[in-house]
């Protein structure tokens, strides 16, 4: 299933639905790394509130997205992460460093809003 | 045949109990007093709770049946375990019983040894099963007791506070075993989602030490916070904590740290952009 990206003023904002498959994910990162540019957007933000599980790849990818996101001269906002998949995900060693998060969409947009 | 043989023995035997029952009873009451047993309670007390025990004793001998015997153990058990009995109390006071009946049961067929075994052989599985039934009856009351303390004490001793608008905090107090701090942290994240919360100020001033396992466990607390977009604070570390997280190599980097709690508010409280000030300096500035 394809993760819809809204074009929302200066910010991409891609909201996953439901589990993704590997190659959704990695249609995903393409799609906004080149849209990033596209769209001359200051900034992207992913929002996986529906998610129950983030397995290592997915977050791999997130943080993947975040990286190229960058050197493509926009910052990411990882939103909604839910707090046992939080945990999950830390037990798993996966801390998303220096990948910005915030709590929901709202507090997203607020974040790259002071950027 | 020989079972029939058992459950007229058993028959005599409880009409014999009946009929020596205010002496029995008395002898039973005053045997629990010279043996200090149930220093907790009154003398009318006692003899009240040796009465409908001692009549609940022969019913069950009478019957066979254990159920109502259970159910009366747990009743009792549950108004005598606030007063402080203790379990060596309980099962003290029924092998007593055991005892006073046992010897009357010897003083009245002491003429006929063989009758006397055959009694005997009678009386005490029964009477081991009352005792057995008791006991048990008392210790998983007191269990149960407990373990519902256990419960009331760990909602208690976790509370995640909201002091300001998205600003948490979390004090800490006492030893945590891994199973608490697995607690701590879900009521910790569940807390930033419910309020909001940007700062957590996690207090470890009441803690004053931690082993390995719990204090990675709390550098795990600390990335998963940020994962939900709220920033973590600990504040309150004491010397043996602070060598502690060195020894298991924390990166400090990732760990905010202050000193105690009012710095970690004021902390947080920047990083939230309020600035408190007397009321004086503020209204002479306006």
């Amino acid at each position: 299933m394809a993760v819809p990206i809204l074009k929302q003023s200066p910010y991409l904002i891609a909201t996953i639905q439901s589990a993704l498959s590997d190659a959704d994910l990695l249609s995903l990162r393409d799609s906004l790394t080149e849209q990033v540019g596209r769209f001359r957007s200051r900034g992207v933000i992913v929002d996986v509130t529906a998610l129950d599980v983030l397995d290592s790849f997915a977050s791999r990818t997130l943080r993947d997205i975040a990286y190229m996101v960058r050197l493509r001269g926009a910052e990411t906002v990882i939103v909604g992460i839910q707090p046992e998949v939080a945990f999950a995900m830390v037990q798993l060693g996966i801390t998303l460093e220096d990948v910005a998060t915030a709590l929901d969409l709202e507090e997203g947009l607020a974040y790259l809003g002071k950027k | 045949m020989k079972e029939a043989d058992e459950k007229d023995l058993l028959r005599e035997l409880v009409a014999h109990l009946r009929q020596h029952r205010t002496e029995l009873r008395e002898e039973w009451a005053r045997r629990i007093t010279d043996a200090k047993l149930l220093t907790a309670m009154s003398r009318e007390e006692i003899f009240a709770e040796a009465t409908s025990v001692y009549n609940n004793y022969v019913e069950t001998l009478e019957t066979g049946t254990l159920e109502t015997l259970h159910a009366y153990a747990r009743n009792l058990s549950e108004r005598i375990i606030p007063r402080g009995v203790e379990t060596h109390e309980v099962v003290g006071i029924v092998l007593l019983l055991r005892d006073v009946l046992a010897r009357s049961l010897f003083a009245k067929y002491q003429s006929d040894f063989k009758l006397l075994n055959r009694v005997l052989d009678a009386y005490e599985p029964a009477a081991n099963r009352i005792a057995n039934t008791v006991a048990v009856g008392f210790v998983q009351e007191r269990e149960r007791i407990i373990r519902e303390q256990q419960e009331a004490l760990r909602e208690l001793s976790t509370p995640v506070l909201q002091v300001r608008e998205r600003l948490l905090i979390l004090p800490i107090i006492g030893v945590i075993d891994s199973q608490r701090a697995r607690q701590l942290t879900e009521q910790l994240l569940r807390g930033i989602r419910a309020n909001r919360a940007r700062v957590v100020v996690i207090d470890i001033t009441g803690v004053a030490a931690m082993d390995s396992s719990v204090a990675n466990h709390l550098v795990l607390t600390v990335e998963a916070s940020r994962l939900l977009g709220a920033a973590v604070i600990v504040t309150g570390l004491s010397p043996e904590i602070a060598q502690t997280l060195v020894k298991i190599g924390v990166n400090l980097g990732k760990m905010h740290t202050v000193g105690d709690l009012q710095g970690g508010i004021e902390e947080a409280e920047r990083v939230l952009g309020y600035k408190v000030v007397p009321i004086a300096e503020s209204s002479e500035r306006a």
